[in-house]
């Protein structure tokens, strides 16, 4: 037991950004439940949950290039690409719906690996390259849909922006009323689709050597070269996946809608937010320290904050000044280290 | 010596960095089943060529082989995959990644495609166990142990390649005691297991103790490889010292009795300084010796106020000083000036101009106000450019496009453009031609002829000895001698820098326990 | 040609290849007017000068952050501090509204300076945050509506009057090129950082403050931004909510085209003059050509992603 108590202050003290993020999470949504007049039921956390998928889904999609020490601000243009490209694809016959979701995850994709491919081959910083190709990536998606609207499968949209027992129901795969299923019917599927999607992909990534090698460029790119890991290989892979994600994102906001939307200033909101949330999940801006998990955290605490507004009966009005304040305190908390560094020169690493 | 076949064998390697000859037709070679020293000065060429024995640096020309078959190493990589692996002292570790990580980067144990991390826990663990670091867990981070402690993991990652030639470098100047006796008797392990271990080390004791063969090298060339006890302490230190101090030294300067302008006591920084107490005359030039990482550094480093926390007094001309910054530092009443260790990273802004450069630190005085007076700085630019002989072919050009020598110059220059008073110098011919070292040297003397004082450090004990009236050496963080006069000698300090007091000539003996 | 070569050095590089492509933007846009309507309205002095008067308010924004840019940092609270400082302008009215606007640039550029130079927080998130208090304060104090407070006479004669025939945004972003380039050129500021944003470890042991260095440039990037949205505002008559979203981007797009590196130390004021001229000009042939928002967008970062892969092949090719 000794053992176990020691490894479990080991990973906390190691992970002490994300574990502050994760804490004060369950403590702002166990408040907010409690305060919420219908608290603690499956409709307040559907609700909730299919707010929260696309911003959730960005973050995470950020978090690699920011691993690597980088950034890249086309997520959210890819993100509105791909939403652009669900509105379109997603609908007709069971086999179209399946055909249109792969199309659309492939696109993002696809786009995750030029971005990678600029910067690794063509040696531009992240930061630039994707402020470059989410020039592109909007200009895509304004071509796909100049107006906003779509025809997204209506049967889906409702299957998947609820609880389990209306996916059942909607598509018949069994009786949703059974006894052995009632235990779970109502656990909202959007929460699912995060938790199956981010883990199921993160979690074996990270134990890769490419996910390593991830994290190690961002943390001594010298000390990875120096110990033979796959530095471009691991570049690529991560901007690829970040398409991937931020993909996904896109393919849920078109279900939720049943519409897409190029709009630019809105593909420029999550970009920003998901650096954000990437940040007080816990994830270092300088790289190598963090993950994908954080930062599902840090998005599901800003929207949270944003859902306090409404039970409180605060003029949403001041919801970004409360989000920016939030950020400034806790980045600066963060920093505060800095200033008993004693080795000044240390600080300019 | 046994009479096995070499396990690894350089033929002809040479190595050069531009100008310089790094390493001069090298043959050299290791057998299964010893524990080979290779003993030199710094710059020596030690530690290029076990960079070439690892993969990290490519030969100029030469031939490489292995287990008898000729190998091109491209890598670290590829050098390990064929049984050679170097413990380096630059650190090779992923701070931000747990111990385990670490110790299986780029091979963990594998499960469904997937790293074991269980696995590669107990691996590491029994790894750890192996050199006697149970305490260490492997699931801390890097960043979160001491810097012994990441030595020993360095050690443990590289046992954990199953070498055949393990090389490792000063790797035991980070540990305490009770490590090195671990990693010693896990090198007799290894000798009895045919594994050829090559050791690098300054410590003679540690030498004595462990090594069966013994190779020296001096400016780049190998000189003698002989069997331990062939040769006595005395012979071995002449052998790497080889040269005479010959004449690229300014003439000495007669010893005097010179005013205290700056007075140093009990200086404490952290576990570098540990109570630095020192005196430097008006007008002196104080040699700063000893073995590397003594603290010689933070020492120049607290005077320029650049470390947060220093304890102790210093004082200028009697009077008590703090320096809370460079900027606080280089202004009256303090006047420090300090040519830095790395002169690409601290000493210069490599892509501006070389006027840049050499007004950076003296903006105020080619100013009118805010502005900068292109008047005024053409003339001190030019002023600069000759006093110190710098070679440009326009001002205007990066500073990178200099050599290394003339870099340095535009460092030094930069300084003189302050007029400090007390000048600190961090080992400032490191990787610089002779022809430029001696250059710097008559400009030191010329410095302490205007009554500037100078603090000097270097790693070459020559140096320190034709350039400086009076030489300090640092030991753990303290001043552990003072030598002036006829004492300074090569022997002297190497000897006083080693700790090896005993070996030598018994009439200096008294200057070590100074 | 040896001396044409030592004559420009690699910083001249990317602007002489910005200032080829607007050249080319100039010609295709001229060839497509041409064809379709058999004129030439691109190579008329009135045309340019309408486009430079509009181009003004991205021309001095940009001038801003281009000094941060040159630390390694970046300044992502423009477009709300062009906004507040617009907004706020409006609010107080009469002669102070001016002075008021350039003090809510300088207060962002203080607040921004002291987070990134004193605590070291990476510039990007810090005015990342400050962006979005601004935001929330700006919308808190307007109630989300475009405020009905009209820009002062002073404000829109900047924005929209003319002296001598010459427009006076034109004058006034003459006015804030000179006295960037300066600052970048002739003070000890200017010297500073470059200095720091080279090498930073460099610059501090070679006895620069090197924090207040950073304070400062924020402050210069906060002022130019809140001159940039008050003038903005006298152009429209009136401050509007998200009136300077549409202007970061191609800020930065303009610094780094014009040769600026995006990590800093190195860049020329002149090449940032050449890269705003160069995004306002393919803006408005690409207008001109009625070519739709998304081709617009499309063309917008090839032309970027193109022209900075070959500054980079010349790099590797001169070293």
């Amino acid at each position: 037991m000794p053992e176990l108590k020691k490894n479990m202050r080991l990973l906390i003290s190691q992970n002490i950004g994300f574990t502050a993020a994760t804490i004060i999470l369950v403590v702002l949504w166990l408040l907010y439940n409690f305060l919420h007049p219908r608290g603690f039921s499956s409709a307040v956390l559907i609700q909730n949950t299919n707010e929260s998928v696309a911003i959730v889904f960005v973050a995470i999609a950020q978090t690699l290039p920011v691993l690597l020490g980088g950034l890249d601000l086309s997520v959210g243009a890819v993100m509105t690409l791909a939403n652009c490209v669900a509105s379109v694809l997603v609908s007709g016959t069971p086999f179209q719906i399946i055909l249109g979701m792969m199309i659309t995850l492939l696109t993002g994709t696809a786009f995750g690996l030029l971005n990678g491919l600029v910067v690794v081959y063509g040696r531009i910083q992240p930061i630039i390259a994707t402020l470059a190709t989410g020039s592109i990536a909007i200009g895509l998606a304004l071509f796909i849909r100049p107006q906003p609207g779509g025809d997204v499968d209506g049967d889906l949209g409702w299957a998947l922006t609820n609880d389990l027992y209306e996916l059942v129901a909607t598509y018949g795969w069994w009786d949703a009323d059974a006894g052995w299923f009632a235990p779970i019917s109502w656990f909202p599927v959007p929460l699912l689709i995060i938790l199956v999607i981010s883990f199921g992909i993160w979690i074996p990534f990270k134990r890769t050597i490419t996910g390593r090698t991830v994290y190690a460029i961002g943390s001594s790119e010298s000390a990875a070269f120096m110990s033979g890991l796959p530095i471009d290989r691991a570049k690529l892979a991560a901007f690829t996946l970040a398409g991937f994600f931020a993909a996904c994102g896109g393919l849920y906001l078109a279900i939720q809608t049943s519409s897409g939307n190029a709009d630019i200033s809105q593909a420029g909101s999550y970009t920003l937010n998901s650096i954000a949330a990437v940040v007080l999940g816990g994830t270092s801006l300088l790289g190598g320290i963090g993950g994908a998990i954080g930062s599902l955290v840090g998005a599901l605490l800003l929207r949270l904050l944003a859902f306090y507004f409404r039970i409180l009966s605060i003029d949403p009005l001041l919801q970004p000044l409360i989000e920016g304040v939030v950020l400034l305190v806790a980045v600066s908390l963060g920093a505060l280290r800095t200033l008993q560094t004693k080795n000044r020169l240390r600080l300019f690493r | 010596m046994s009479k096995l076949a070499p396990i690894m064998r350089l033929s002809g390697i040479s190595k050069n960095f531009g100008a310089t000859h790094a390493l001069k037709d090298v043959d050299f070679s290791c057998r299964p089943g010893s524990i080979h020293a290779i003993l030199g000065e710094n710059g020596a060429g030690k530690s290029t060529l076990i960079k070439i024995m690892s993969g990290v640096l490519k030969p100029t020309s030469g031939n490489l082989y292995i287990d008898g078959r000729e190998a091109s190493l491209q890598s670290p990589t590829q050098a390990a995959s064929k049984g050679v692996v170097c413990i380096f002292q630059e650190l090779s570790l992923v701070p931000d990644l747990s111990v385990a990580e670490n110790i299986f980067l780029d091979s963990p144990p594998k499960k469904w495609g997937m790293i074991d991390r269980k696995k590669q826990r107990v691996a590491a663990q029994a790894l750890l166990a192996r050199i006697k670091c149970e305490d260490i867990d492997p699931s801390e981070l890097v960043k979160d142990l001491s810097l012994s402690r990441r030595q020993m993991v360095e050690i443990a990652k590289a046992l954990g390649k199953k070498p055949k030639v393990l090389i490792l470098d000063e790797a035991t100047s980070a540990l305490s005691s009770q490590d090195v006796e671990t990693i010693y008797d896990l090198l007799e392990d290894l000798k009895c297991e045919g594994v050829s271990s090559l050791f690098i080390s300054h410590k003679m004791q540690e030498v004595d103790r462990l090594c069966d063969t013994l190779s020296v090298f001096r400016n780049g060339q190998h000189i003698e490889t002989f069997a331990k006890g062939e040769r006595s302490d005395e012979e071995i230190v002449k052998l790497m010292i080889g040269r005479s101090v010959d004449a690229q030294y300014p003439d000495k300067r007669p010893l005097i009795k010179r005013e205290t302008q700056l007075s140093i006591s009990d200086l404490k920084w952290g576990g570098e300084l540990q109570g630095v107490t020192l005196k430097l005359g008006k007008g002196e030039i104080l040699g700063l010796g000893g073995l590397d990482g003594q603290g010689q550094k933070e020492l120049l480093l607290a005077l320029f106020g650049v470390l947060r926390g220093v304890e102790g007094k210093v004082e200028i001309d009697g009077r008590a000083m703090t320096m809370r910054s460079p900027a606080s530092a280089k202004t009256s009443p303090t006047n420090f000036a300090l040519v830095p260790e790395d002169r690409k990273t601290e000493g210069l802004m490599l892509e501006m101009s070389i006027a840049d450069n050499l007004m950076i630190a003296s903006l105020a005085s080619i100013s009118n106000g805010p502005f900068v007076s292109s008047t005024k700085e053409r003339d001190a630019v030019a002023k600069g450019i000759k006093k110190l002989q710098i070679k440009v072919g326009s001002a205007k050009h990066p500073v990178s496009t200099l050599s290394g020598g003339n870099q340095q110059k535009v460092v030094i220059a930069k300084w003189l453009q302050t007029n400090p008073n007390i000048v600190l110098l961090n080992d400032p011919t490191r990787g610089i031609d002779v022809g430029t070292k001696q250059e710097i040297y008559k400009l030191i003397h010329e410095l302490a002829e205007q009554g500037k004082s100078v603090l000097l450090y270097s790693t070459d004990y020559a140096e320190l000895i034709g350039c400086c009236d009076r030489v300090a050496i640092m030991y753990e963080g303290k001043i552990s001698a003072e030598l002036e006069g006829d004492e300074v000698s090569e022997a002297a300090i190497l000897s006083a820098a080693l700790n090896i007091g005993d070996v030598l000539e018994d009439e200096k003996r008294e200057t070590f326990n100074a | 040609m040896n001396n044409i070569t030592t004559l420009f050095s690699s910083e001249d590089k990317p602007i002489l290849i910005a200032s080829g492509f607007i050249v080319v933007i100039l010609l295709i846009g001229t060839a497509y007017t041409l064809a379709t309507q058999g004129t030439m309205p691109l190579l008329t002095a009135n045309y340019l000068m309408l486009q430079l008067q509009s181009g003004a308010f991205l021309g001095i924004a940009a001038a801003g952050i281009m000094v941060v840019i040159l630390l390694g940092h970046i300044d992502l609270s423009i477009p709300w501090t062009m906004t507040a400082a617009a907004m706020m302008a409006t609010t107080v009215g009469s002669e102070l509204a001016i002075p008021t606007g350039i003090a809510v640039g300088l207060a962002v550029g203080v607040i921004n300076g002291l987070g990134v130079g004193y605590l070291r927080v990476p510039s990007m998130i810090f005015t990342l945050g400050l962006d979005s208090a601004m935001r929330g304060l700006m919308v808190a104090h307007t109630g989300g509506y475009a405020p009905a407070d009209q820009a002062t006479p002073l404000m829109r004669y900047l924005a929209s009057g003319d002296f001598l025939g010459i427009p006076m945004s034109l004058c006034v972003w003459t006015a804030v090129s000179v006295i960037i380039f300066l600052i970048l050129r002739k003070t000890t500021f200017g010297k500073s950082i470059y200095a720091t944003g080279n090498k930073e470890a460099a610059a501090y042991l070679s006895g620069i403050r090197t924090r207040r260095v950073i304070l400062g440039a924020f402050v210069v990037s906060g002022v130019c931004a809140a001159l940039a949205g008050v003038l903005l505002a006298g152009y429209s008559a009136k401050a509007y909510q998200g009136m300077g979203n549409p202007f970061l981007l191609p800020a930065i797009a303009a610094v780094v085209l014009g040769g600026t590196h995006i990590l800093g130390g190195k860049g020329r004021y002149v090449g940032t003059l050449v890269g705003v001229i160069l995004i306002v000009l393919l803006n408005s042939v690409l207008s001109i050509m009625q070519m739709p928002e998304a081709g617009r967008q499309i063309i917008y970062g090839t032309v970027i992603i193109c022209m900075l892969l070959v500054y980079g092949r010349g790099q590797k090719i001169s070293s």
